[in-house]
């Protein structure tokens, strides 16, 4: 399922099916409007980064399309199905098909490491135990993290584990679209280099598309085909690297041209 | 799904071939596993196979769940000593397989929680044994830290925080008046339609007002209080203590160089004490009420007759035996509750332990501190 049309290669990717379509989207809470008619197309194979200031609305729209909080007008299409259309039934059948590591990792604190990741197969999947405890430790492995890892609690761990198992969970179902809401926040530069060459590995073997948000330059310039940037309330651009750091908008300078780009080599 | 569409095996003297078709993902896992094991069943019973060829030219998907199970497939012949060949896999599957390649399952099965279950409840019992007297000492501990507090507070009383004090009072105390008073009224209404309808068999009617009087002033008014203050309040000192303990803030206070005792709970006791002796005053009252109604209205005794018997019974010693409790059951409350909060550990469930021992904890204590009251009362005479 998880390589399915993985062949669509990245450089094609006007061509490309798009597996996540927001259109005209206008998110508020109270008298404020966070996003305004933003549009965003991602498609299926690329690692996409999303940048914005703090506080612009970049979590809001993740949220938004994994249904978390409610938009005011718009649509939202994932893997072709409207969100606000679908039934129970079609709803749950898209989410599991994506996984979402959230930024705190969002553990479950009484379950173990192993559990953890076991969880979503459990309640989807009739599996074998046998099975299941396997499963959990190719997805540790997968992440770079030793099996003895599985039995611990998350309380228990660092907090470059807590995201590399809260990574292993979202992989859990082998899903095809993949969100993430800044992977490498609180990782040091070496931890954060680390977890950016995994999600690249794994988004290659895996066939996954990536939807990440970030503040992390080197994330973007490595790992990012696309970047999309939002700001105004709007998506004000989306493109390769090159076509940022092309860009005269004042917010897209500062950031991309800025002192901390300038040290991260871009 | 039949088993034809996924594996297909063919003998061929010494070679076995299987071929693999189809969609090996994670909804086909639980198809797909009996077959890789009945697979390797049959291979035990015939030894002479020397090479295993797995065919996956025929593989539409894979995702981790069938790389995996091919991988183990792979790995029980190798195991046998079969040489193992790989073929048509697709190229962009091919770095999917090496990725599982390197799962390690030699420490798969965890070794602890099975044994003998006598042993292990025995174990228990003891573990439990243990903890108690833990806790016990945990309490006396705090109890110790609150006096330390509480002299330098004396000592410098600008550092006392009133507003905190004040707030956990309103909460505590203010916004538990009604239902204090709702549930002492029901229960005076109780105890006096209980009292009049046995004593009435032998004429003893008015001795209702007798036991009414004295069983609220002295023992459940000051009982009903401390058993909702500990379920109402004391949960939510433990709930709150826990969630911060949890979140890092009671770590972040003392690096600021704050005493968590003294910022945080000192206020929490300070209310209770202060609280749970004016509920008691009230809910006294309104069980006082509530039997006087009951009375009057179910036994026929005129109000007038209720108090004037009420004052002959009941003297100040019965007032004051009731009140001068009430502090001390809020201090236990208080100081069970904070103990539990900050015996919380980084989980979710830990947290509903803790909140849960802690009401239970604080509730038999106030019955046990109780107890021990009457039985000072008695010795003393009053």
């Amino acid at each position: 399922m998880a390589a399915n049309g993985s062949a669509a290669t990245v450089a094609g990717a006007n061509e490309a099916e798009a597996v996540i379509q927001v259109v005209d989207v206008v998110v508020g809470f109270g008298s404020t409007i966070v996003l305004d008619h933003i549009n965003l197309d991602v498609y299926r194979g690329e690692v996409l980064g999303f940048v914005g200031g703090s506080g612009a609305g970049k979590s809001v729209l993740m949220r938004t399309i994994i249904g978390l909080l409610p938009k005011r007008a718009g649509t939202i299409k994932v893997l072709g199905v409207n969100m606000s259309a679908a039934n129970d039934r079609e709803r749950q059948a898209i989410e599991r098909r994506w996984g979402v590591l959230f930024q705190q990792g969002a553990l479950f604190s009484s379950l173990t490491v192993k559990q953890n990741i076991q969880f979503p197969i459990r309640e989807y999947l009739k599996v074998s135990d046998r099975l299941l405890d396997e499963i959990a430790y190719a997805k540790l492995e997968m992440v770079g993290l030793a099996a003895d890892a599985g039995d611990k609690f998350p309380a228990e761990l660092s907090g470059g584990m807590i995201k590399r198992v809260a990574l292993a969970r979202a992989l859990a179902l082998d899903p095809e679209i993949v969100f993430l809401d800044e992977p490498t926040s609180g990782l040091d530069p070496i931890g954060a280099g680390d977890f950016d060459d995994l999600i690249r590995t794994l988004q290659r073997t895996l066939g996954l598309t990536v939807f990440m948000v970030t503040h992390d330059l080197d994330s973007l310039h490595h790992i990012c085909d696309r970047i999309a940037v939002l700001a105004d309330r709007k998506v004000i651009a989306a493109g390769p690297m090159s076509m940022m750091l092309a860009s005269e908008h004042p917010w897209m300078k500062a950031y991309f041209r800025g002192k901390r780009a300038r040290v991260a080599g871009l | 799904m039949s088993d034809e569409r996924l594996l297909r095996s063919t003998l061929n003297g010494e070679r076995l071939e299987l071929a693999g078709t189809g969609a090996w993902t994670a909804v086909n896992a639980r198809a797909l596993e009996p077959l890789i094991g009945a697979e390797a069943r049959s291979g035990r019973r015939r030894r002479n196979i020397r090479t295993v060829t797995v065919d996956m030219a025929g593989i539409e998907q894979l995702d981790t769940f069938g790389a995996w199970l091919l991988e183990r497939l792979l790995r029980t012949y190798k195991a046998r000593g079969c040489e193992t060949e790989l073929l048509g896999l697709s190229e962009r599957y091919a770095g999917l397989l090496d990725e599982v390649r390197h799962t390690n399952l030699t420490n798969p099965v965890e070794g602890h929680g099975h044994g003998n279950s006598v042993i292990d409840s025995l174990r228990l019992v003891g573990a439990s044994v243990a903890s108690l007297g833990a806790d016990s000492l945990k309490v006396v501990d705090m109890l110790g830290e609150l006096a330390v507090a509480f002299a330098r507070v004396l000592v410098r009383p600008r550092t006392f925080r009133l507003t905190s004090t004040v707030y956990h009072l309103d909460r505590v105390g203010w916004h538990a008046v009604p239902i204090v008073l709702l549930i002492t009224f029901l229960i005076g209404c109780i105890i006096a339609q209980q009292g009049i309808f046995h004593f009435r068999k032998f004429g003893a009617d008015i001795y209702v007002v007798d036991m009414i009087g004295i069983l609220v002033l002295r023992e459940i008014g000051v009982l009903i209080v401390s058993i909702m203050v500990a379920g109402r309040s004391g949960s939510a000192y433990t709930a709150e203590l826990g969630a911060m303990k949890m979140r890092e803030e009671i770590d972040a206070l003392r690096t600021m160089g704050f005493d968590p005792v003294e910022v945080l709970i000192l206020p929490r006791i300070v209310a209770l004490i202060i609280a749970v002796p004016l509920l008691t005053f009230l809910g006294s009252l309104a069980a006082l009420y509530g039997g006087g109604l009951v009375v009057w209205l179910y036994g026929g005794v005129d109000p007038d007759i209720f108090l004037g018997r009420l004052k002959e019974t009941i003297s100040i010693d019965t007032f004051m035996v009731g009140m001068v409790k009430a502090p001390f059951m809020a201090l236990v409350i208080g100081l069970v509750a904070c103990v539990e909060g900050l015996q919380v550990k980084g989980s979710a469930e830990s947290l509903g332990r803790q909140t849960t021992s802690s009401v239970v904890k604080s509730i038999f204590l106030v019955i046990v501190l109780d107890g021990a009251f009457a039985m000072f009362f008695a010795a003393i005479g009053k």
